[in-house]
Order: structure tokens, then sequence, then C-alpha cells
């Protein structure tokens, strides 16, 4: 079976849980940005919770199926249609050959995940069926989708019916509060700039995708003053270029601060003042722009006890899954 | 010296060996990866090697951070004194300077320049006292290069050049970068070459283009059906200057797939190379040559 692509939305592609280990030549994870939304949209129909699903981002593709499965979507709040009667989120569905599914407008959130029973199952590149749009690598021919693209479905076996109550997902408040962990080269900057970071509003900014969120509406950093180190660049935010973490917030030339997502650029040459906790990577997923944002320093611990609340909130839903 | 070492949020541990760029501080940043891959240990997901730091990502559920981090640190002592010899490569890419695509490049966004009256070229020749293109050409060509951090994007690699730091060539940045930079294309910053495996944004000043692919998702180029990426940090790379006919011949041979690059096995030792480095250059530019 496939499903054709009428229509692909504003930046639609093929992610998975992602491909670990290839980092170090400048190859990222990728993967669902928000996982969480990907693994339950797999279990809604049946599948591991690492099979390939589709991440639209702003706007909803527009599909045909050419035979029956499962769908499910989750994420961000974009609203299905089928054959143009109104279909749950969170909740997996029948379709049958000939029907189209399109979306209506985006409700809340930023990027609905879309899973077909069986998986969507293009091939396997480095371990994953994700696409990393920077590199061409992987996904349906390494890009987004394009309108008559059909993508190929493996055997499902899922049931409809299933579904996921509001409880069991993340809320979403109008202002994000992205943890993080100040750090890395937190030292550059003055007390002054580093207690008006985390005082002040941000407002994410209109580049804001998979490699990276980009966020203004604070003050200039002021920087702590040295000589430049050799190699390093002339700018006072520059470093000697080396490894982006996940997550990690860096500020080119102290203005607008940029935290890096599944497929980050691997490094480069701008200070960081730290690295937003793995726990809420997916809520920046999630962001629209113009969101207003505050970013809260953590400590190690409190990183960790967030994660493991995590990973008690996606056991709680997949034990409701499991039944 | 000693590591300055932070947790990069609850899934990285970053090492930064010194703030300046040395060799001895890249070894000391490969000496402490390699360690580390060697140790094998559980919950450990990628070890990245930099110019002067590197970066470990780990699962937290699976090591618990501060052991990684003594683990990390009982490395330290051995890795800062390990003698550093590496088993490396020294791979020849053809380089074709003064290109007309870079410099077409280059004019469509002079505004964006130190000096929009030069090109990238005359620009960086002038600041590192070279009286013309072409001595620049041969100082950039004339000695190797160290894969001192593969990154960015995937394949793309930075690139240290083997001579004392008073020959370092150095540039900055274009002053805002560019929305676009040809594939293949050999850039500069701070001290830094690059070569921008993908097409796109960049900000390195831009010299010159190679015919050779350096990243393949496809695996399609018979050099990269195995690694998609040719090079990996600890490579030792010479560029040979070509001209406009070597460029083309080049290309014609790779678009056959019949072309590779000369890739020869080497030794290199840090000890050796500072008491002598244009005699270590000397013998391993020689290996490319098979002599």
């Amino acid at each position: 079976m496939v499903v054709k692509v009428i229509s692909p939305g504003l930046s639609t592609s093929v992610q998975d849980l992602g491909r670990p280990g290839h980092y170090h030549v400048g190859i990222p994870e990728g993967g669902g940005m928000d996982r969480f939304a990907t693994r339950i949209a797999n279990l809604l129909v049946g599948n591991d919770p690492g099979a390939a699903v589709l991440e639209a981002t702003f706007m909803g593709p527009e599909l045909e199926f050419t035979q029956s499965a499962v769908i499910a979507i989750t994420g961000g709040e974009l609203p299905p249609k089928l054959n143009g009667e109104e279909r749950p989120t969170w909740e997996g569905f029948p379709v049958k050959a000939g029907d189209r599914l399109a979306f209506g407008f985006l409700k809340g959130g930023a990027r609905a995940y879309l899973a077909v029973s069986g998986g969507i199952d293009v091939p396997v590149v480095l371990g994953s069926r994700s696409t990393y749009i920077l590199g061409a690598l992987g996904g349906h021919q390494g890009r987004t989708l394009k309108a008559s693209d059909e993508l190929p479905v493996g055997e499902g076996s899922g049931k409809a019916g299933l579904s996921l109550p509001a409880n069991l997902r993340r809320a979403r408040n109008s202002l994000a509060e992205l943890r993080m962990l100040p750090g890395m080269y937190w030292h550059r900057i003055t007390e002054a700039a580093g207690n008006r970071f985390f005082e002040e509003t941000w407002k994410v900014a209109p580049e804001a995708d998979r490699i990276g969120y980009r966020f203004r509406g604070g003050t200039p950093l002021e920087f702590v003053e040295r000589e430049q180190p050799f190699g390093a660049g002339s700018d006072p935010s520059n470093i000697v270029d080396a490894c982006y973490p996940y997550g990690s917030v860096q500020v080119p030339s102290g203005t607008e601060p940029i935290v890096l997502h599944r497929d980050a650029v691997s490094g480069g040459g701008y200070m960081m003042l730290g690295v937003v906790i793995s726990a809420d990577m997916d809520l920046i997923a999630q962001l629209q722009p113009h969101t207003p944002a505050r970013f809260v320093p953590v400590t190690l611990e409190d990183a960790l006890a967030a994660r493991t609340e995590q990973r008690a909130a996606l056991a709680r839903a997949e034990e409701h899954l499991a039944g | 010296m000693s590591i300055r070492f932070n947790f990069g949020g609850d899934e990285h541990i970053f090492g930064e060996v010194s703030e300046e760029m040395s060799l001895t501080s890249f070894f000391t940043g490969l000496s402490m990866t390699n360690a580390l891959r060697t140790a094998g240990i559980r919950g450990v997901t990628e070890i990245c090697p930099a110019n002067a730091s590197f970066q470990i990502r780990f699962n937290p559920d699976i090591v618990k951070p501060q052991d990684l981090l003594s683990e990390l640190k009982s490395m330290e002592e051995a890795a800062s004194k390990a003698d550093p010899v590496l088993k490396t490569r020294i791979i020849e890419l053809p380089v074709y300077f003064q290109d007309p695509w870079t410099r077409e490049t280059c004019l469509r966004f002079r505004e964006r320049h130190q000096d929009p009256s030069s090109t990238d070229l005359e620009y960086s020749a002038r600041i590192n006292g070279c009286a013309t293109v072409e001595e620049f050409i041969a100082a950039y060509s004339g000695q190797p290069w160290f894969v001192s951090m593969v990154g960015f994007v995937a394949g793309l690699p930075f690139l240290y050049q083997m001579v004392e730091r008073k020959k370092q060539i150095q540039a900055p940045k274009y002053l805002r970068p560019r929305t676009d930079t040809p594939k293949l294309t050999i850039g500069h910053g701070g001290c830094f070459a690059a070569i921008y495996s993908v097409r796109g944004a960049g900000g390195y000043q831009m010299y010159g283009i190679t015919p050779a692919p350096i990243y393949d998702p496809t695996r399609k180029v018979r050099y990269l059906s195995d690694d998609m990426c040719l090079f990996k940090p600890g490579d030792i790379v010479k560029f040979k200057a070509i001209g406009r006919d070597d460029y083309d011949a080049t290309l014609e041979e790779i678009e056959a797939n019949r072309w590779q690059p000369t890739v020869r096995e080497c030794t290199f030792s840090l000890k050796d190379f500072n008491s002598d480095i244009y005699g270590t250059n000397t013998k391993l530019m020689e290996l490319i040559d098979g002599r």
C-alpha cells in the first residue's frame, strides 16, 4: 500500500526516533521533534513506537490512501478531516482505499504527527528512516514531501478506537518555560547580563525549524572583556569552533539566542550559555513563532528529576494504551 | 594543562582542553575521545572530538552523569601524557583556486564583506602579508592540514594547517553570512579551512572548489560507498592546486565513477613534528607521490 501526497503542507517529512551515533561526522540524531507525540501516534495504530511517521509543521498535508489502514494524529492541534468530515486527534481511526485526509487550521502547538498502521516504509539509512533535510539523507528522497509523492507503508495490524485522554498529554501554557542548565561558556557574560537573560521574556522568532529555534526581544548580552584566544575569531561571542549539544543555547553576537534541536548543526564558533534539559525538548517542538518564552535556570539534579517525571508520564500513557 | 569539564544539560559532557587552538590541544582531545571509545562504557551514545575540545553524549538513565565525569577525569592524566603518535592517513585533494563559481558567489554577496572592493582571495592575501594571490595560494596548498573536527553539517571538515603559529593563515568571517555557498567550496574563517560538503549558507572566505565529492548520502561515489563522509578527525589533507583543464578532466572521471583521491597510510608523531615541522611535512607529502 502507498499513501499518495496530494499537497504537501508547509514542511512535512518522514521521521522516526532518529539515528544516534553519527554526530561526530556532523550527522544529527534527527527524528520527530516531539518524541512523545511520535511514540504515541505509533502506539495508537498498533505500531512499534519507533516506526516512521509524518511530521507536519504549522500546516497539514492532503493525502490519499490506497488501502484500508488505521491512522492517528497527535502533537499540535491540527484538526483532521477525512473526506471532509472531522475526525479526532490522539485517537486511532480507520481509513479505506480512496479516502482523502486533509487538515483544518492549526489550533495549538506547531507540529502534528501522523502514524499509519504498518509505518511509513521508506529505506532505513544509518539505522533510521528519519529525513535529515540539510544533508539530503534518509526519509523520502532526503527531502520534505512534494505533491504526487507516493509513500510506501508496511504491513500493519492495528485496530481503530484507541485514544489518549487529555490528562495524559503534556499541558500547554501560554508562556513557555524552558528549563536550562547554565554552563558551557556562561563565564563569558557579565553577572548582570546573566541575571537579565533569565528575567526577561523572549519571543519565538520566525526562524524556528528542525535545526533550531531562535528567540528575540531580550537585551543584548554584555561580555566579560578578554583578548580573544588564537583561532576563535574576533567577535566576543566567538569561540574556537566546538561541538554543540542538542538543546544548547548559543547567542551569536550576543543578540538572539538559538536553541538547537533534533537536526542541530553539530558544531561551530559561537559561545553557548548552557543547555535546555532533555525533558523540555518536546515542548520547544510545539512552540509557534511569537510565543512568549522564559529561560529558567535549573540544576543537574532538577534536570534528572524532570527526566524521571517525563519517563513516568510516558509510562502512564503507554500503560493506558496497553489497556 | 587541565581540561575544563562541564555538563551540557542532562545528556552531554563538554570538555574544553584549551580556549585557544593548537595541535597539542587537538591531540589531547583526540586521545581522550579515543580512550573513551576503547573503554566502551555502556550508555555513551556519541563521542565527538573537536578542535580544542570534545563532547560526549550519554543516556543518564544508563550511566550516572557524575560516574561518567569521574571516569573521564581519570583518563585525563594518561591522555595528556600519552606520546601523541597517531596512525592515520594523508589524502590529496585537488583544488581549483580562483574558480569562476566561488568568484561569482563572492561578487554576489560583496556588500556583506569587510572589503567590498576586493575578492575574498585578494583580501585574504593582503591581510596575511602575501604580495600576490598566487603567493597566498602557494602557502595554502604548499603545506598539509590536519582535520581537527568534522561537523556543522554532514561530513564538513575543519582543517588546521601544519605550520607554526606565526605562519597560520587567518581571516575573519563575512560581516553577515551569505545565504549561498557552492557545494565543495574551500573556505576559511579564523585559523580554519573548511570544505562545504553541501550547498548552503556560510560565512567563510571562499578561495576555490574541489571536484571531489566529500559527502554522498546515496553512497554511489565509489570511494564513499562504505562511509558516506570522506573525512575523519585526525586525517591529514594536502591540497593540490589544479587549473580549469585538470578540474574538468577530474570531474569527468568522477562522473564516470572512475576517480578516487590518493590516500596513503601514515604515522604522525607530534614530538617529531614539533622538532622539525617542515621535515616532517615533506616526508608526509612524499608518501603521496609514492616515494
